[in-house]
């Protein structure tokens, strides 16, 4: 517990509260969800030392992750998958005067389902840990492959495409020097990609700029102006109503954010699905349920909270929020894995206990700001554009100093508009990316440990598993398509995965 | 990321001034349609180039053996995959697919894309304060609809907080000319 001790220095905790605040702040502007807002302000936390940095980045990780679901209630837009059915209900009692009822019942409901997962965390993740202790370069390949695979599978947009940029993420991560042989390889002669593309420009450019470049087009059919906000304490009888939902949310929400891939989306639908099951009278929900508000918005933050767990016991980041908590740890020179514990039980319980911290202060903050966010969100899309994008450009810069990083980041904006023009996900890109040179090196580990022979893969029980579960999640949607397609002649084949 | 965008009911707030009349009828639909077979067949050829080019290089960067391997192998089963994948791609996934249609907006993203290049290439040789002060206002005034008045107002107290937050709060070393 000596982790406590660190996060509440005073220093910490500001540098917390600071995050938090800002996490907010950008989360609140519309379009940007969690992973684009913590790609914008990753610079901030550099030339910060290691504990410092983690605390604020949990600050904005929450801050980010509240700052969609006051989007989703007052304007309809969801910041990211995982609060869309927020949408449903959390608008309409928004348009029936309720906004208040509902960010405060989401921020409490946040505040708990994030605190139950963390309780999880804190015991399960030494025991994932020590586990995977005797993973060796072949397990880790078979687990990162299988990682790229859920998340490319479960991404909200078509399959095939969201496998194409993982696939490109891989080839991505190739660029630069050859860790085995120095060999530099596509980098067409360019000194600045001899030591390959930084992780920070691909995420800010993929996720931040891009979708303002895409907000610029977009601005024409999303114009809003949020009503008044009033009365952010819920009533003691809207507390009874969504306890139950709270507590069944946050149990829900820890279990599936272990898995890979969308945890906290799916989590939060199940949470939905689920309060609607339970109701006396469903036809509520859709018309302004208070429980369509807290059991949704309880698990997706337990579920982004418990999603912590693969990736600070395995190294594997299980979505693409998760892939930029991985990037930033490995900038403060912090290599999430099994020996994390062990080896730096310092930065592991600082970086668990300042979630602890940040949550609480989500909880003091988001509710008295309410009034300050929706007056933000008054403010005009093309006013707040230009600077949000002037924050990213400048913020790139300050990373290594080096205006090719600002280059790199305006070129993969380009790239983040197109891939949402033609209908391809960057998160599985991203993810590959981060991945991709764990993989390559564990890969060629493996071979040299097998003496070439490809079979020793499967020859390991775990790596065996693991491979063989990659094949199941693999094939299973073309047995799938296959069923449905014969009796019913489908003409989109894959658009199916949309309704996961 | 993919945000869904349901149709807003409510009233569009005042914003756009007179300048673009035509664009109101757009506020309230679901946005574009689907990108289509075409822009599916044109991404699915550009993957398959990306691909191709992959396994060109890996190819010529050698790629050794299984017991040895070289440093091209690796990018040669990503490349190979790529490629195997485009033409999954252009086989079953024509039809279906995200994605929108570029509208009569897309040459908006173009211009700021066009204003970001411009600050890349000056922030070294002037510093940030008058690119990004150009940028605030070509997007604010032309990509934005807003009033010059608002426009160089409110550019002019971007560039000063980013001043203050940068170079004054943060001491970072972004290039700056004060």
């Amino acid at each position: 517990m000596a982790g406590f001790e660190v996060v509440l220095e005073p220093t910490n905790l500001l540098y917390c509260l600071v995050g938090v605040l800002i996490g907010m702040l950008i989360g609140v502007l519309p379009g940007l969800g969690p992973a684009a807002t913590i790609a914008i302000l990753l610079p901030l936390t550099y030339g910060i030392e290691p504990v410092t940095a983690i605390i604020m980045l949990a600050g904005i990780f929450y801050g980010a992750q509240y700052g969609g679901t006051i989007t989703s209630v007052l304007l309809r837009l969801p910041g990211e998958a995982s609060s869309v059915v927020t949408v449903l209900d959390g608008h309409a009692l928004a348009r029936q005067g309720k906004a208040g009822t509902a960010l405060g019942i989401a921020a409490i409901g946040s505040f708990v389902g994030g605190t139950v997962a963390i309780v999880g965390l804190t015991f399960l993740a030494p025991v994932v840990a020590s586990f995977a202790l005797d993973f060796g370069p072949p397990e880790y390949a078979a687990l990162a492959l299988l990682g790229i695979l859920l998340v490319s599978t479960i991404a909200s947009g078509a399959r095939v495409k969201a496998l194409v940029a993982a696939a490109i993420g891989l080839l991505l991560a190739t660029v630069g020097r050859d860790a085995f042989t120095g060999t530099e390889r596509f980098t067409f002669g360019s000194l600045d990609l001899a030591d390959g593309i930084d992780f920070v420009p691909v995420a800010m450019g993929l996720f931040g700029l891009g979708e303002i470049l895409y907000n610029l087009e977009e601005r024409h059919r999303a114009v809003h102006a949020p009503g008044k906000v009033t009365n952010v304490w819920p009533s003691r009888a809207d507390l009874r109503e969504s306890s139950g939902a709270v507590t069944r949310g946050s149990v829900l929400g820890f279990f599936l954010g272990i898995l890979p891939g969308g945890g906290a989306t799916i989590a939060s639908m199940a949470a939905y699905a689920a309060e609607k099951k339970r109701a006396k009278d469903p036809s509520r929900f859709g018309k302004g349920a208070i429980e369509g508000v807290a059991g949704p918005e309880t698990a997706n933050n337990a579920a982004a909270t418990s999603s912590f767990i693969p990736l600070l016991t395995l190294g594997i980041p299980a979505n693409a929020t998760m892939a930029l908590m991985f990037g930033a740890l490995l900038i403060q020179g912090i290599t999430p894995g099994p020996q994390l514990v062990d080896q730096h039980p310092e930065l592991f319980w600082g970086v668990v206990n300042s979630m602890y911290v940040g949550n609480i202060l989500l909880l003091i903050m988001s509710i008295p700001l309410v009034g300050v966010f929706v007056r933000i969100l008054r403010v005009r899309a093309a006013i707040l554009a230009p600077i949000t994008a002037l924050i990213t450009m400048i913020g790139a810069y300050t990373i290594n100093n080096s205006a090719f990083d600002v280059l790199l980041v305006v070129v993969f904006g380009a790239v983040g508009y197109l891939m949402k023009k033609f209908g391809f996900e960057p998160g599985p890109l991203v993810l590959a990316f981060v991945l991709g040179s764990l993989l390559e090196e564990s890969v060629r580990r493996s071979l040299l440990m097998f003496g070439g022979d490809p079979s020793g893969f499967v020859s390991r029980p775990i790596s065996a598993v693991l491979l063989a579960l990659f094949v199941v999640v693999a094939v299973w949607p073309l047995v799938q398509s296959a069923r449905r397609r014969r009796p019913a002649q489908a003409p989109t084949p894959d658009r199916e995965e949309a309704s996961v | 990321m993919t945000a869904p965008h349901p149709p807003n009911p409510e009233p569009a707030v005042a914003a756009e001034p007179a300048a673009e009349p035509a664009v109101e009828p757009e506020v309230h639909d679901d946005g574009p349609p689907p990108a289509g077979p075409v822009a599916n067949l044109g991404a699915g050829l550009v993957t398959l180039a990306v691909g191709v080019g992959g396994v060109v290089v890996a190819l010529a960067l050698g790629v050794g053996t299984p017991a040895q391997p070289g440093s091209g192998m690796w990018p040669l089963v990503v490349s190979v995959a790529l490629v195997v994948l485009a033409l999954a791609q252009l086989v079953v996934g024509r039809a279906g697919g995200d994605g929108e249609r570029f509208t009569r907006h897309s040459w908006m993203p173009l211009v700021g894309l066009a204003t970001l290049l411009g600050l890349v290439a000056l922030l070294p040789v002037i510093g940030f304060e008058i690119p990004s002060l150009l940028l605030s206002l070509v997007w604010m005034r032309f990509l934005g609809g807003e009033s010059w008045r608002t426009s160089v107002v409110c550019s002019l107290g971007a560039v000063v907080a980013l001043y203050l937050v940068f170079v004054a709060a943060l001491g970072t070393n972004v290039p700056h000319l004060f």
